[in-house]
């Protein structure tokens, strides 16, 4: 090989490293909270109905950025305040396998946003929707429900649990079924 | 110094008891038995016992009538019964005498009240009343009151869902709901008098405190210090429920009730509106000093003696200032809440040392000198000896492993804080002795003129803490600090530590493997009791430690033990069984023990406590065969 093609190839294999995954870094509402209506029971009598899907969900669940975001919110909104960093405290643990509401991203926002009577608040008009998502999406991450590649990879604060790329499934945790 | 008073007749006291009661049958053996046991003690009752060195005034501890009618058992929050029927010889006979469930799963920190024939329990939220008719078999209910607080409090209850206690005055039952209320009901019927709403869940206040009844007034405080709460003392008419006064702890000397009268000790807490100044701009509004402790009342100085909270945030980069007048202790007038003087424990407070424990009050003589004393086991690691008529401190020794401070300025009062320990933004400070929750957090200790000892229930932990930035957020917690607990010296997280007042310093001390989250009661039979979080319910010697008798109750103990005379004349000793607040929420709140920072870093320390007991509430009463 010449070393002019060695050269081309090497910078063509440089530049495709440059690519990343997209990112929506203008989030679409600077508030608002979304209306979806999202059940909290799998009881549904006279037969299963489609369950609801938002396609933000999707969007948001596998995406490295947004999940970053949502870990910094996690702290932002106080959130940490009560579940601490996932293990819980005044609120219940979010990195096991136990969801009292639900543990999709549709079920996660709308506790966010609409709270649960028992203690979680409302956060309606409080938090951007977009940004709802990003922290239903790093809740998620929790108990090792997102992607390990897109999950946040370290602490920038006190070592309180290996970080959230790192979290095995909490259903399993991390042993084959 | 003085040395411990000998021991009263109680083995006689007890036989006394006995004939006096002709539906009890004993064995001819059993009464040989305990005749034998008791010949020296009898020989020793025939001296006149000399009169105890430290006892609490008598205004504020009378006679024991055999009733519990508040946590504490008196105004001197001395938590001793005069009862002996149960002494050191006989307690390892102790019985089930009945049983009861509370219904809830949650910690159960309330003490049961027994007021004439009948028995009077707070569950944690929801908050429940049980009245319990001790005169008939297996205490039947004999009503309930179900005050249905609204379930968002439990969001916003920093340590779970806790209630220590109501409080009996005039025949009338007074508790507090977390959600915010103080309620009066007829003790006969159950029936509510009144229901004053004093506390905002939505601002994060709730109340878990037991109101203490002061010359027909209710005082009660609030919760929230990890909310940004500001902390306040209310007294509600017993009457009809109406607002009195109220006292806060932070801002404006008006609204603190600071006015001619107050007179601080020492120069520190001298100044025109501290509660303002002590802060950066307007951090006092939201800057805790709650008041969910205890309250201790003299009646022959007309004062009220209460801790107040820590500071909000925990981070404390972020409220740089002494930050009055949190982790202090108010003497105050009853009547209309005025401050008379105010000493600060934790000026400043690093670590989340909440001044709210117990203030237990006693006469003795100190370096030759009668004075009015107020003792109290602090949060900080000191056992403090107050002057109670001035706020002077005239002891402030360490009763466990201490390395965030290095001791108290006598001359000045003020904590001397190790720089080595001083938290902050960014910084993770590694092994601070003690934790967050202090040596000893609110479980309350007893204290016994037989002995001069006070029996102090208390943790043995360390911790790490990082200090993060914070937004204040009304209604969440508002804490900056990331913390883990560890163990402290020795393994042992708990610790059972009889204190010698006069000598300022232990007695003995008994090691357990949880920390000791529950309160301890003593008696004249010279028998401690008091609960761990495996669930034993134990009996040490007064004097000695040993252990003479131990039952495992069905969840963890973090309740207050109490002791009474039935109605059958004889003594019966009760607690609450059911784990849980701030030691216990990782099994009462479901906790992940894989997040070190989980429970405010408690979780840490605790990690085998899923493993070692499971939430219940059972009420379980004691009595002699």
């Amino acid at each position: 090989m010449k070393p002019a093609a060695a050269t081309l190839l090497l910078a063509i294999l440089a530049l495709a490293a440059c690519q990343r995954e997209e990112r929506d870094t203008r989030p679409q509402s600077a508030l608002g909270s979304g209306e979806q209506p999202t059940p909290v029971t799998t009881l549904e009598p006279g037969g299963q109905r489609p369950s609801p899907t938002d396609n933000k969900a999707a969007s948001f669940e596998a995406n490295a950025f947004h999940l970053s975001e949502g870990k910094r919110l996690f702290g932002w909104f106080n959130c940490s305040g009560c579940h601490a960093n996932g293990g819980g405290g005044m609120g219940p643990a979010l990195m096991d396998e136990k969801w009292i509401y639900g543990s999709s991203m549709e079920s996660i926002h709308a506790t966010i946003r609409d709270g649960r009577p028992n203690g979680m608040p409302s956060f309606r008009d409080k938090i951007p929707d977009d940004q709802i998502w990003e922290l239903a999406a790093f809740v998620r991450s929790l108990s090792g429900n997102a992607p390990s590649s897109a999950a946040p990879s370290r602490n920038d604060d006190m070592m309180v649990h290996p970080s959230e790329n790192r979290m095995p499934d909490a259903a399993t945790l991390g042993k084959s079924p | 110094m003085k040395q411990a008073a000998q021991p009263a007749p109680s083995c006689g006291d007890a036989q006394l008891t006995r004939r006096a009661s002709a539906s009890r049958k004993h064995s001819p053996g059993a009464l040989a038995a305990m005749l034998l046991v008791c010949a020296p003690l009898l020989t020793a009752a025939s001296e006149p016992p000399p009169a105890p060195a430290i006892s609490p005034p008598a205004a504020a501890a009378p006679p024991d009538d055999g009733q519990w009618t508040m946590p504490a058992k008196n105004y001197a929050s001395t938590r001793y019964s005069e009862l002996a029927e149960i002494n050191e010889g006989n307690v390892k006979n102790l019985q089930v005498a009945f049983t009861f469930s509370t219904g809830v799963n949650k910690g159960q920190e309330a003490a049961p009240l027994v007021v004439g024939s009948t028995m009077y329990i707070v569950s944690p939220f929801p908050n429940i009343v049980y009245a319990l008719d001790l005169s008939k078999p297996g205490a039947p209910m004999k009503w309930k009151y179900e005050p249905n607080p609204e379930p968002a409090a439990q969001g916003v209850a920093c340590c779970d869902v806790v209630n220590r206690g109501a409080a009996f005055a005039n025949g009338r039952i007074f508790f507090n709901t977390l959600d915010g209320h103080t309620i009066a009901l007829d003790a006969n019927t159950g029936q509510p008098i009144w229901n004053a709403h004093i506390g905002n869940i939505n601002i994060g206040e709730t109340i878990t405190m037991a109101p203490l009844v002061v010359k027909g007034k209710v005082l009660v405080g609030n919760s929230g210090g990890e909310m940004g709460v500001r902390g306040w003392v209310k007294a509600l008419d017993a009457g009809d429920g109406h607002v009195v006064w109220t006292a806060y702890n932070t801002g404006p000397d008006k609204e603190v009730l600071i006015g001619p009268d107050f007179k601080p000790h020492y120069d520190m807490d001298k100044g025109k509106d501290l509660g303002v100044t002590t802060w950066p701009p307007e951090a006092w509004k939201i800057g805790g000093g709650n008041m969910w402790g205890w309250i201790s009342y003299d009646p022959d100085l007309n004062l009220i003696f209460h801790g107040t909270g820590n500071p909000g945030p925990w981070n404390p980069d972020l409220r740089p200032g002494d930050n009055k007048w949190t982790s202090g202790i108010f003497a105050r007038d009853p009547d209309t809440g005025a401050a008379k003087w105010f000493y600060q424990w934790s000026p400043h407070d690093l670590h989340d040392y909440d001044g709210i424990n117990e203030q237990v009050l006693l006469d003795m003589n100190w370096q030759g000198k009668p004075r009015k004393v107020l003792v109290r086991p602090e949060r900080n690691g000191y056992l403090y000896v107050l002057d109670r008529t001035t706020g002077e401190v005239l002891s402030a020794k360490p009763y466990g492993p201490v390395n965030s401070s290095k001791g108290v300025d006598l001359k000045t009062g003020r904590l001397i804080e190790n720089p080595d320990k001083q938290t902050g933004t960014g910084k993770v400070v590694r092994d601070i002795c003690p934790t967050a929750s202090g040596l000893k957090d609110w479980q309350p200790s007893a204290f016994s003129p037989k002995t001069g000892l006070l029996y102090i229930p208390h943790n043995n932990l360390c911790m790490d803490e990082e200090g993060v930035e914070v937004n204040y957020i009304a209604g969440t917690p508002y804490v900056g600090m990331n913390v883990r607990m560890i163990p402290g010296p020795g393994g042992n997280r708990g610790a059972f530590t009889a204190w010698d007042i006069a000598a300022e310093k232990p007695a003995w001390s008994l090691k357990e493997n949880f920390p000791v989250w529950s309160g301890a009661v003593v008696t004249a039979g010279d028998v401690v009791f008091y609960g761990t979080m495996e669930g034993w319910f134990k009996a040490v010697s007064a004097k000695t430690g040993d252990l003479l008798w131990q039952f495992k109750t069905s969840s963890g103990i973090i309740g207050q033990p109490i002791t009474y005379r039935g109605p059958d004349g004889h003594q019966y000793v009760a607690v609450l069984s059911g784990v849980g607040g701030w030691a216990g929420a990782i099994v009462s709140g479901d906790l992940d023990p894989r997040d070190a920072s989980a429970a405010l870093g408690f979780v840490n320390a605790m990690k085998d406590l899923k493993n070692a007991t499971t939430a219940g509430g059972t009420l379980y009463v004691f009595r002699l065969p």
